[in-house]
C-alpha cells in the first residue's frame, strides 16, 4: 500500500469540497473570513483524525449492523470536546463558529472515511488518510473564505490587502456570495483540471 | 402569542431560511432538487421529521440533561434521538400509512445526516424557546427547507434544456444558481424585527 498516495488524494484528486462536493455546510457558512475557514478546517481535521483513529481501532469489534449509531457515537465525542478546547483556548473563534461547530458531527466527510476507508483499513493507513482529507478540507476553505474576506471587505487575517481607496464588495460576504464565489471556484478547478489532464 | 407564531413561521421561512441564508441542510438541497415530485417527497419528510425532533430534542434536553446538568453531552445526546427517531418514524409509517411510506421512503434515512435537523435543536435551545414554540419553529424551518428545494427542482428542470458552458456544467451552475436565489431571498431582510 502506498502512503503517499492516500495522503495526497484528498488534496487535489479526491478534494472534499471541489471534487467529492461533501461538507457543503460548514464550507459555505463559515468562510466568510480567512480565520474562521482555517479554525473549522482544523477543527474538523482533529475529529476526523480522532475518529478514524478509533473506527479504525475498533474495527474488527464492530457488528456490521450497528456500525452506523456506533460511528456516530464515536464522532460525537470528539466533537464534545474538540468543541469544550475551543471554547477554553480560543473563545473568539469558537464563538463567531457558532453552531456550526456542533455541527461537525454531521458533516458527511467525517463519516464517510469512517464508513469508507478507516471500517476497512489499518491503523497507519487511517491516519494517512484522515490528515490528508483533512489538508484538502482546510486548504479549500482557507482559498474560499480568503477570496470571499478579500472581495468582501478588502482585507485577508484583517490585514488591508486592495489598500485604501478599495470599496469592498459587501455581497462577496453575504450568504449569496458564498454560493456564487464556490459555483466560480468550481468551475475554474474543472478548467484547470482538464487542461492539465 | 398567535402574531408572535406568526413572525417565528415568516422568518424561518423567508427571512432567515434555512438553506438559503443559514447553510442548513445543503447536502439534500443539492442532491434531491434535480427533480420536481422528489424534491416535494423530500420536502414532506424534512417537515414531518423536523417538527416531531424538535418536541423530542425539546423534552430531552429540559426533563434529562438540564436537570442532572448533563448539557456538555447534547450533541451526542441529539444525534441519537435523531437518528432513532427517524427510523421509528420510518417503521411507523411502514405499518400505519404504507402509501406514505412508499412516497417518503428512499429519503427517509437520508434525513439522519441533513445538518438542519441537529441544527434545528441546537437552535431552539439556543434560542430559548418553550415547547410550543419550538415546535412551530421546527415546522416553520421545515416548510422553507421544501420552499427553497421546490423552487431550486423548478428551476434545475429547466436547465436540462439549457447551453451551460463546458466547465461548469453540474455543480458549479446549480451552486451558482443557488447565489441568485439567495440574492432574492435578501429582498425579505427587514421585513421582519427579532
Amino acid at each position: 500500500m502506498n502512503l503517499w498516495d492516500e495522503f495526497s488524494k484528498g488534496i487535489i484528486k479526491e478534494n472534499p469540497i471541489f471534487r467529492l462536493v461533501l461538507g457543503m455546510c460548514p464550507t459555505l457558512a463559515v468562510s466568510t473570513t480567512a480565520i474562521n475557514g482555517l479554525g473549522m478546517g482544523i477543527a474538523s481535521t482533529v475529529v476526523l483524525l480522532g475518529s478514524n483513529i478509533v473506527v479504525s481501532l475498533v474495527r474488527s469489534w464492530v457488528p456490521a449492523r450497528v456500525r452506523i449509531p456506533i460511528y456516530i457515537v464515536i464522532i460525537a465525542s470528539f466533537v464534545t470536546v474538540t468543541g469544550m478546547v475551543m471554547e477554553a483556548y480560543f473563545y473568539n473563534l469558537y464563538k463567531s463558529l457558532g453552531i456550526f461547530l456542533p455541527l461537525i458531527v454531521v458533516n458527511c466527510i467525517i463519516l464517510g472515511r469512517a464508513e469508507g476507508f478507516a471500517s476497512k483499513n489499518s491503523l497507519l493507513p487511517s491516519i494517512v488518510d484522515a490528515i490528508g482529507m483533512g489538508i484538502g478540507f482546510t486548504l479549500a476553505l482557507f482559498i474560499l473564505a480568503s477570496i470571499r474576506e478579500a472581495l468582501g471587505s478588502g482585507t485577508i487575517f484583517g490585514i488591508n490587502v486592495f489598500g485604501a481607496s478599495y470599496r469592498p464588495i459587501l455581497i462577496m460576504i453575504l450568504p449569496p456570495g458564498a454560493f456564487i464565489a464556490l459555483g466560480l471556484l468550481m468551475g475554474a478547478m474543472n478548467k484547470l483540471q482538464k487542461s492539465e489532464g | 402569542m398567535f402574531r408572535e407564531f406568526f413572525i417565528i413561521f415568516i422568518s424561518a421561512v423567508l427571512v432567515n431560511n434555512f438553506v438559503l441564508v443559514r447553510f442548513l441542510g445543503l447536502c439534500p438541497f443539492l442532491g434531491v432538487s434535480r427533480k420536481m415530485d422528489t424534491a416535494v417527497g423530500m420536502g414532506m419528510a424534512v417537515i414531518f421529521v423536523m417538527t416531531l425532533s424538535s418536541l423530542v430534542t425539546y423534552l430531552i434536553y429540559t426533563y434529562i440533561l438540564r436537570p442532572f446538568n448533563l448539557e456538555y453531552l447534547q450533541i451526542i445526546a441529539f444525534i441519537l434521538v435523531i437518528a432513532s427517531l427517524v427510523q421509528l418514524v420510518e417503521i411507523i409509517l411502514q405499518k400505519l400509512s404504507p402509501n406514505l411510506y412508499h412516497s417518503l421512503g428512499i429519503y427517509l434515512p437520508l434525513i439522519t445526516t441533513n445538518c438542519a435537523i441537529m441544527g434545528l435543536a441546537l437552535l431552539n435551545i439556543i434560542k430559548g424557546y418553550d415547547l410550543l414554540r419550538s415546535l412551530v419553529f421546527g415546522f416553520s424551518a421545515g416548510t422553507g427547507f421544501t420552499l427553497s428545494l421546490v423552487l431550486m427542482a423548478g428551476i434545475r428542470e429547466r436547465l436540462e434544456m439549457a447551453d451551460v458552458p463546458e466547465h461548469f456544467k453540474g455543480f458549479p451552475i446549480t451552486m451558482i444558481l443557488a447565489g441568485l436565489i439567495s440574492i432574492a431571498f435578501l429582498g425579505f431582510i427587514a421585513i421582519v424585527k427579532m
